[in-house]
């Protein structure tokens, strides 16, 4: 009987560690799996027209996303301008300068707002950027990504800067800089590597995000000249396309849905090789 | 306890006298008085009272933990940087009370190399010139960033690398680079906390000899643990003990014939 | 120690400061940090205010109401929160054990470099946009569900009520299976981190007494780990609760509450998304408006636990409360 029992719990151990393998190897072929397709029925979808073209009327075949690919490029822009400055300055004002309680609000408020889902950003930028003014625009749409890309950047800057060894900062004041001098000429030049990696990590982020345009960029057939007019974006054309009846669109969705992964995943790929390198812990 | 004091006390005002009454002749660059430092409630060094003669080298020695460093870094206000901590007491650098100056300009004229080489992560040159451009100079850069690599007997091993990384010099090299960049702002004195500590015998010597020419332009205050480099190198030695200065003079003095007990046992190696 | 007051001999002069931009630099970053505060504050400021009306209109009758009716401006969120719980709780049941598998394995079976590099591609999952999980699962798993997955599951347990009905392909269970592709890379990742730092000893103590290698990891291990784990599913189930455009593609978008997961279903997410620019009508927005409070409230929650159970862990390493 003990002898049916410790093989009994010989075979359960090689059965449950041989599924934990399959398990993690089960997850990571998943990420292939999503990549092949995308590749196969992407590739096959993309051509030139795709990428210098504008949608053509519903129904009709053809045409490209020349203005989804430009509108996701000015929203990247604003979210840039906006976003990175204000997580930027965050970042040092955590690192540097913070007293105790009130840094510790500001660090719970930017989790905080990591964590909230992004179409009720969507919802937020829409009852100050859209509501007030009555129409939808590429500025709406950008401040809402703008606000999406504050935490990861507050939290890369603050990591990165903390990471750089005090002794630098005596050295630079025992020369007699001041602490603004030092944190601006010796400490960010030596933490903007990491800095720059977690910026780029957020606006790939930012850039694959659908839900906060809906009702604040809320999509365009033609060209959005300026920045206050409706605009369209990657994301939301896959999505429009994608749960459309009509194959064409289907493939269209396919080709920019390579694009977008394509995008994000080398951003992302680039970006924790260079981090890993450096040995520091991911964002 | 307090019968010990007493005598104790009188002593060290002897040895201070016959101390002072050399040094008379020669200006005084820091006058400590009264100086006591706390972390908080805890107190680190407690009434010392001390003079850094000008142009000279002045080491300190004691077991760790004696306060020495802390005293050090009081000389230019670097203990500021540690939350709570307090001054009590009186500083001078030429007469003018430290406490009352700008930390800043302070800073300027009084420069501190490290225990361990702290280089920026820039070029050796922008090393060097940190802290000329960070307080404004406007000349030649280059002839100042050269002059002050020779001082620190650097020079001859980097000038054809000056924009290369500091990272890529050795461990005494950087030291000497730190010392270099220190001596570009132009102090009055230099500080020195145990610059050696992290180096190898041969770079030590380098290191002592450069102090040696250094001596003429720039008052030296070195923390050091190795008696036999205060010996060598110093003019001056002052010996503290549990954040009290017990003993100072000069250094030949000193170390042939110590007045205090404390201090003899110290040198002979019996505690520290 | 005397009483005399010292000279303050730290912080520089206030003067010396402002002259050399200290101050504001100071001044300049706290604004901008003081801008984040600004900026949540008013976020929840705005959800509250400008739920008012619905609110007002429906109290809290609008959590058990199961009508939403935009025609006669009836609204209740009962099956939105059904949906929104139901494909969580798939997607779960789902994600943390075959995520605390992959973790096991990534931290206790694989040697360090294959585990780091694997760990490096699961993280690469996590940064997919949920715009591409939606269109992946429009064209590979809703047919997969109705042609295979559907079958074979009503062919084994189709006598339980969650798998009786007609399966259209979309609907709850195959929102769950692609949220928990979406959620299971935090369970694994977190997870994974935290067993690492389970100490070798007690790994050890229960391998000496003659356990094998799965039952340490199991009985002694796991557990040991367990508020961190714990601290992941809540994290995983937060994303899960805000998930989007991935759900609305694949969830039918149909406002019923039903039994089984083969019928299409709504969450609070989707509805938001789809219904939201179609609003006619103060008090229809204001109810949308309302489910957008009510899923920033529940994630705020979840968040907050997460927080809290993963710091538990890193400070009492181990010691559950």
């Amino acid at each position: 009987m003990k002898r049916l029992h410790i093989i009994w719990r010989k075979s359960l151990n090689v059965v449950m560690l041989s599924l934990t393998g399959v398990a993690a190897f089960g997850v990571v072929s998943i990420l292939f799996l999503i990549l092949g397709y995308f590749i196969y029925d992407g590739g096959r979808s993309l051509n030139w027209a795709f990428f210098t073209q504008l949608p053509k009327p519903t129904g009709e075949v053809g045409g490209g996303m020349a203005n989804a690919i430009i509108g996701s490029f000015k929203l990247l822009l604003l979210a840039a301008l906006f976003g990175l400055p204000v997580g930027l300055m965050a970042g040092v004002y955590l690192a540097e300068f913070g007293g105790k309680t009130f840094a510790y609000v500001i660090r719970y408020t930017v989790d905080l707002l990591n964590g909230v889902p992004s179409i009720v950003i969507g919802i937020f930028a829409y009852a100050l950027a859209v509501q007030p003014v009555k129409h939808f625009s590429t500025l709406a749409g950008g401040f809402a990504l703008a606000i999406m890309v504050v935490p990861i950047t507050v939290r890369a800057t603050e990591e990165f800067l903390r990471a750089i060894p005090n002794s630098l900062r005596e050295g630079a004041m025992a020369l007699g800089a001041s602490k603004w001098k030092t944190i601006a000429s010796v400490i960010l030049p030596a933490a903007s590597g990491g800095i720059l990696t977690g910026m780029l990590l957020s606006l790939a982020r930012v850039a694959g995000e659908t839900a906060p345009l809906l009702f604040t960029a809320l999509g365009n057939q033609y060209w959005s000249p300026g920045w206050s007019q409706p605009t369209s974006a990657l994301p939301l054309m896959i999505y429009e396309y994608a749960i459309s009846a009509y194959d064409d669109l289907h493939r269209q969705a396919w080709a920019a849905g390579l694009v977008l992964l394509g995008m994000v995943l080398l951003a992302n790929l680039g970006c924790r090789l260079v981090m890993n390198r450096r040995g520091v812990r991911g964002v | 306890m307090a019968a010990r004091l007493t005598p104790k006390v009188d002593k060290v005002e002897t040895s201070e006298h016959s101390a002072t009454a050399s040094k008379k002749e020669a200006p005084v660059r820091f006058q400590i008085s009264n100086l006591n430092f706390f972390y908080g409630a805890k107190q680190a060094v407690f009434d010392v009272n001390l003079s850094i003669p000008a142009k000279k080298v002045t080491a300190l020695i004691g077991p760790s933990g004696c306060g020495k460093s802390t005293f050090l870094r009081t000389l230019n206000r670097m203990n500021d940087l540690i939350r709570h901590s307090r001054v009590v007491g009186d500083i001078r650098l030429d007469g003018q009370d430290i406490l009352q100056m700008d930390v800043v300009a302070l800073r300027r004229r009084v420069g501190m190399v490290f225990q361990r080489p702290n280089p920026f992560p820039k070029s050796i040159y922008d090393n060097v010139a940190y802290g000329l451009r960070v307080n404004g100079y406007k000349g030649r850069l280059d002839d100042l960033v050269e002059h002050s690599l020779r001082r620190a007997a650097l020079w001859e091993e980097v000038k054809d690398y000056l924009h290369k990384s500091a990272f890529a010099l050795s461990g005494g090299q950087q030291q000497r680079l730190c010392i270099a960049r220190a001596l570009a702002v132009d102090p009055e004195v230099l500080l020195l906390d145990e610059p050696c500590s992290a180096l190898d015998p041969v770079t030590t010597a380098k290191i002592e000899e450069l102090m040696f020419h250094l001596k003429d332009s720039c008052t030296m205050a070195i923390v050091t643990h190795n008696m036999q480099q205060a010996a060598r190198a110093s003019d001056f030695t002052a010996f503290m003990l549990d954040g009290k200065l017990i003993e100072h003079s000069e250094t030949s003095k000193l170390f042939t014939t110590p007045h205090d007990p404390r201090t003899e046992a110290y040198i002979t190696g019996r505690f520290g | 120690m005397d009483g005399a007051v010292p000279p303050q001999a730290g912080p520089r002069s206030f003067v010396h400061r402002l002259r050399d931009g200290d101050e504001v630099a100071h001044v300049v970053t706290l604004i901008f940090a003081s801008l984040i505060l600004l900026v949540t504050s008013l976020l929840v400021f705005i959800l509250w205010e400008k739920s008012q009306l619905s609110r007002a209109q429906f109290g809290w009758s609008f959590f058990w109401t199961s009508v939403w009716d935009p025609v006669f401006s009836h609204f209740g969120a009962l099956p939105f929160i059904y949906g929104t719980l139901v494909t969580s709780v798939v997607s779960l049941a789902i994600a943390v054990p075959l995520g605390l598998a992959a973790a096991i394995f990534l931290a206790e079976l694989a040697p360090r470099t294959l585990s780091d590099y694997i760990a490096f591609l699961i993280d690469l999952l996590a940064a997919v946009p949920s715009v591409i999980y939606g269109l992946f699962g429009i064209f590979i798993v809703v047919p997969m569900m109705r042609t295979t997955i559907g079958p074979a599951l009503k062919h084994t347990l189709g006598f339980l009520p969650i798998f009786k009905g007609p399966n259209y392909g979309v609907g709850f269970l195959t929102a769950g299976i692609v949220l928990s592709i979406m959620i299971v890379p935090f369970i694994i990742s977190v997870s994974r981190e935290v067993l690492l730092t389970v100490p070798r000893e007690q790994r050890e103590a229960a391998m000496g007494l003659g356990a094998t290698r799965w039952e340490a990891t199991w009985k002694v291990v796991v557990p040991w780990a367990r508020t961190g784990i714990m601290g992941s599913v809540f994290l995983a189930l937060a994303r899960a609760l805000g998930e989007t455009m991935a759900v609305t593609m694949v969830i039918g978008n149909d406002p019923k509450i039903a039994a089984s997961l083969f019928a299409p279903g709504y969450t609070i997410a989707a509805v938001i998304a789809n219904e939201f620019t179609e609003a006619t009508g103060d008090l229809y927005l204001s109810a949308l408006i309302e489910l957008g409070l009510v899923l920033f409230l529940m994630t705020f929650i979840l968040n907050g636990l997460a927080r809290l159970l993963i710091l538990a862990t890193e400070r009492g390493g181990g010691h559950t409360s």
